[in-house]
């Protein structure tokens, strides 16, 4: 019956567009604060990516999926009106058209990837005339650890951006990898010890958008999230001379302590931090993290499993 | 003595998995205590365990696979009702826990439900297909599988004995190193996969040469049915990409054995490494799982549109060409990890480059169907509902290949459901169509109709109930192995994914019953010709359930789609059939122990070796070379079966279908 349906509404030409509609108003109502609701130039430009090859790729798609009902339903053994061709089994016309369908959708999408790859490449610096802030991230277990170098000032779990200016992050591990992800406004990327990624981005609109790790790593994992809050530049130089008031001082014993594994930690503001310890970090001058098990369950009590 | 095993090992305090050990120990012990009083352990040893005919090992892998997916499917099921319950709420199942049943629920699937499924499916059809008696390595087809079946035991061990790896379906280090899990967890996972992998391997080996070498007169390699092609492409790859496996699993266990730096953070260790290696075995692996599936689905959509395959030589040069290039694309697996963009648009592009001959598939399935005369038997079923889930599936694996939208849909629910949606709608819609289309032949009666739809309809909208909601929470941003979350705009959709675990439920249950009916109904179903779809290749030209010997006399192939060719002959030319050929006698492989006791012996060292009990280790290293040796100075290697029989067994089968022949023509 669906597939008299389906191959009815494909007659008269309007199964296409109809679940072209049907999928988009799908999405629509779900991409409230998704990824498809970008408040940057790179989440935008992801966003519109991801949709244009939805698109092209619906084109083939969803004619492809109608066929295979309608050419199931259509040849069904009870039905005598139908063609029935026992011995065809070849055909030079066709076999150039299914290979070249796929071949040219993918010549499309092909371009795409590559062009994309290199405009949206993460460590790629954004134009601006406005000079990057600089951001260094580091993932601790379990919980996100935000340095601003240049204003000599660090934050636990809470992460503050300057509107329309450009970001450069520069993101690091203590101990097992991360992945650093603010959906709406870049993509992601992974945090590992010893070594540096790089991320940039810029956020457009204020407001308070959240931010996770998208990378398990270990019992504290879900906890791992964070608020990301943009504001206006002026705000933003209230929240430095707030942080910089901040009586703590991050230094290697205080990142020491802090990157010992710890679950729903509060917001923490550090009025000063030591030069050079992201760089430190990185290079394990700083030695990695004790890491997931430093909880210090004893060996041999913890659960089997189901 | 007991290295680090004692009391503590046993979770006493949690009753989730005591009591699931205790059934199912009680289960076990039920079954055994059954066979022993009925007096059928002597029948189940000489007949199955120590078997070494390739029907008898593929039905055991399937039914390995069977089993181990409804082990598979409970941890599913636990995830799924955990998060249902873990909105603003820890739920009922702990981080520790709830991460084990994760990891758990991968391994399992992939490792010991997708693989022995496929693998069982190629061992009872491949031969039987090219015409042949055997593979080309009885003992060795028996050796592999016990191997699998020992993995399959470790893993399940860890349920009441220590823990299972907290670490995920692949343990990326660091987290996977002794320092950040110092459990028996990862220990439990890497040797059940050197294990069960050493099993996979050497049965690649087998289905290879198997396929190279042994077809019958006649049938060259362009003639040979495409589920054959599909089984020497992902038998290629296995026995390129499992080395990889046990490389990179060796290599992880050197470090956390004794203490070398491959993967670690400091002392020139580089996590990147595992990453890389163990996803260039990974993504060849899908492709070892799937192209089989499409095998299988040429073959019953070929049988139920009464028509051959639609382009036959396409359809082969697809298959190899996705051999090759599977190799070239496992960078798409981490194009987050900040590689450069000439790198990630490579890697992108490669991965479409797939889906070009994946697609002329899907289309050649089409054209089969067009002017063709379709029966919805349940295999048909199967295949229809995986032409259009798969095709969803593969739209979004090219948009994950696409580098800027896999930055913002990696590791997100969104590749959850895309790899759900190809495996479930490609590999276990692929094995299941195979499961009813082949049962009739390795059983003798066919699967009962009724419960086999009810259980693809309940499967089919399951799998759309549970999984897409899982593409809108991935866009929202919600990411993979949540075990609790607080954002309201996820909740709903964590919900109907929940309500589509119970519709999955349900068409498991439709299967266990569909099983049940069919064998208490058996008589009625009973396949009395061998050939009960009016199939279109070799394996339907002897009877069902095959003889040991599977062929009196080896089919002499003179065309495509082999026994199709001798049906229309003989229809045309009805005496065919009453001309008796000259039977003489068959030498079988002779049943071997060495598959079995191999395996007892490689549970005992890989159990040994996770609890560091070392002499225990050796004692088992030592009687798995005592097992090979013995095995290696036998004296006779087979057996014959007399002319006198195998004209008698062949007589009965030649009768009924001349009738069924007769009466169609008449």
């Amino acid at each position: 019956m669906v597939a008299r349906w389906f191959a009815e509404l494909s007659r008269n030409g309007s199964g296409p567009k109809f679940l072209v509609l049907a999928l988009t108003s799908m999405l629509a109502a779900g991409c409230q604060g998704s990824v498809l609701d970008p408040v940057g130039p790179v989440a935008d430009g992801e966003r519109l990516i991801l949709m244009d090859a939805l698109g092209i790729m619906l084109v083939i798609v969803v004619p492809t999926v109608l066929t295979t009902l309608w050419f199931a339903w259509w040849f069904r053994a009870s039905n005598g009106a139908a063609l029935y061709r026992p011995a065809w089994v070849y055909s030079d016309k066709l076999e150039v058209v299914v290979w070249c369908i796929p071949a040219l959708t993918v010549l499309f999408l092909g371009g795409l990837a590559w062009t994309g790859s290199h405009k949206l490449d993460p460590a790629r610096p954004l134009q601006s005339r406005v000079s990057p802030l600089e951001v260094q991230v580091v993932s601790l277990d379990w919980k996100w650890l935000f340095i601003y170098p240049d204003q000599h000032v660090a934050v636990v779990n809470r992460l503050v951006l300057p509107v329309g200016r450009p970001v450069h992050f520069r993101l690091t591990s203590s101990s097992v990898m991360n992945v650093f992800f603010v959906p709406r406004l870049a993509g992601e990327i992974y945090t590992m010890n010893g070594m540096v990624t790089e991320l940039n981005l810029q956020a457009d609109r204020t407001g308070n958008y959240p931010g996770l790790s998208a990378q398990f790593s270990g019992d504290g994992f879900a906890g791992m999230h964070f608020d990301t809050e943009v504001m206006s530049g002026s705000s933003f130089d209230q929240f430095i001379e707030q942080a910089r008031a901040a009586p703590a001082r991050l230094d290697d014993d205080a990142y020491k302590s802090i990157s010992r594994p710890s679950e729903g930690v509060p917001v923490q503001l550090f009025g000063n931090v030591t030069d050079g310890l992201f760089e430190n970090i990185a290079s394990r001058r700083l030695p990695p993290g004790e890491g997931p098990t430093g909880t210090g369950r004893p060996y041999g009590s913890t659960a089997g499993e189901d | 003595m007991f290295g680090r095993l004692t009391w503590q090992a046993i979770p006493w305090s949690e009753p989730i998995p005591l009591i699931a050990a205790g059934v199912v120990g009680l289960f076990l012990l039920a079954v055994i205590g059954w066979v022993f009083v009925k007096g059928y352990a002597p029948y189940l040893w000489r007949e199955w365990i120590t078997s070494v005919d390739h029907k008898r090992i593929g039905v055991m892998y399937c039914l390995l696979a069977l089993v181990m997916l409804l082990r598979g499917f409970s941890d599913a099921a636990m995830m799924r009702s955990q998060q249902a319950l873990a909105f603003h709420s820890p739920g009922y199942l702990p981080p520790d826990h709830y991460d084990q049943i994760f990891s758990a629920h991968g391994t399992i699937m992939i490792f010991f439900v997708a693989m022995p499924f496929v693998i069982g499916l190629m061992n009872f059809v491949v031969p039987l297909q090219l015409g042949v008696r055997d593979v080309a390595f009885p003992t060795l087809n028996s050796v592999s599988f016990w191997l699998t079946a020992s993995g399959a035991l470790l893993v399940n061990v860890s349920l009441v004995v220590g823990e299972f790896a907290r670490t995920g379906w692949l343990p990326y280090p660091p987290l996977s190193e002794l320092q950040y899990s110092p459990g028996v967890g990862v220990d439990y996972y890497l040797w059940s996969l050197q294990i069960s992998g050493a099993g996979t391997l050497l049965s690649g080996v087998n289905l290879v040469t198997t396929i190279l070498k042994m077809r019958a007169p006649g049938l060259s390699y362009t003639r040979m049915p495409v589920f054959c092609w599909t089984a020497l492409a992902s038998n290629l790859l296995i026995v390129a990409a499992f080395p990889i496996l046990t490389a990179v699993t060796a290599m992880l266990l050197l470090d956390r054995y004794l203490g070398f730096h491959f993967f670690t953070n400091e002392l020139g260790g580089n996590p990147m490494m595992f990453v890389n290696l163990i996803w260039a075995w990974g993504h060849p692996e899908v492709y070892i799982l799937i192209l089989p599936a499409f095998g299988v689905f040429s073959e019953v959509i070929a049988t139920f549109s009464r028509k051959p395959l639609f382009g036959y030589r396409s359809m082969v040069a697809a298959t190899m060409a996705i051999c090759v290039l599977s190799f070239m694309v496992w960078l798409h697996h981490f194009f987050t990890m900040g590689a450069g963009a000439d790198v990630n648009g490579f890697f992108g592009i490669m991965t479409m480059i797939i889906a070009v001959p994946t697609g002329v598939k899907v289309y050649n399935w089409l054209f089969t169907m067009y002017g063709g005369r379709v029966h919805f038997s349940t295999p048909m079923l199967w295949s229809i509902g995986f032409m259009v889930t798969f095709v969803i599936g593969g739209m979004t694996g090219v948009l994950m290949a696409i580098p800027p939208a896999d930055f913002v849909l990696h590791n997100s629910l969104f590749l959850i459901a895309h790899f759900h949606n190809v495996i479930i709608g490609g590999v276990l819609f692929g094995a299941f169509a195979g499961y009813t289309y082949w049962f009739p032949k390795a059983f003798g009666f066919q699967l009962d109709e009724r419960w086999g739809k009810c259980a693809f309809w309940l499967w089919f909208l399951g799998f759309y109930t549970a999984f897409m909601p899982l593409y809108v929470l991935g866009l929202l941003g919600m990411t993979r192995r949540m075990q609790h979350f607080d954002r309201p705009e996820w909740y709903p959709w964590v919900l109907i994914a929940g309500a589509g675990a119970v519709l999955i439920t349900l068409g498991i249950c439709a299967q266990v019953i569909q099983l049940a009916v069919s064998i208490r109904n058996r008589a009625l179903l009973a396949d009395l010709t061998g050939d009960p779809w009016d199939g279109r290749t070799l394996e339907w030209a002897t009877a069902s359930p095959p003889p040991a010997f599977n062929f009196a006399v080896l089919p002499n192939v003179t065309g495509e789609e082999p026994y199709w060719g001798m049906k229309e002959r003989a229809r045309a030319l009805a005496h065919l059939l009453t001309t008796e050929p000259s039977y003489e006698a068959i030498s079988v492989p002779r049943n071997s122990p060495t598959g079995v006791v191999t395996a007892f012996f490689a549970v005992f060292l890989g159990f040994a070796m996770i609890w560091r009990i070392y002499w225990l280790a050796g004692l088992g290293f030592v009687g798995i070379y005592a097992a090979f040796v013995v095995f290696a100075w036998r004296d006779r290697s087979e057996e014959e079966i007399s002319a006198a029989e195998v004209a008698r067994l062949d007589r009965a089968n030649r009768m009924m279908r001349s009738s069924v022949l007769a009466e169609e023509a008449s």
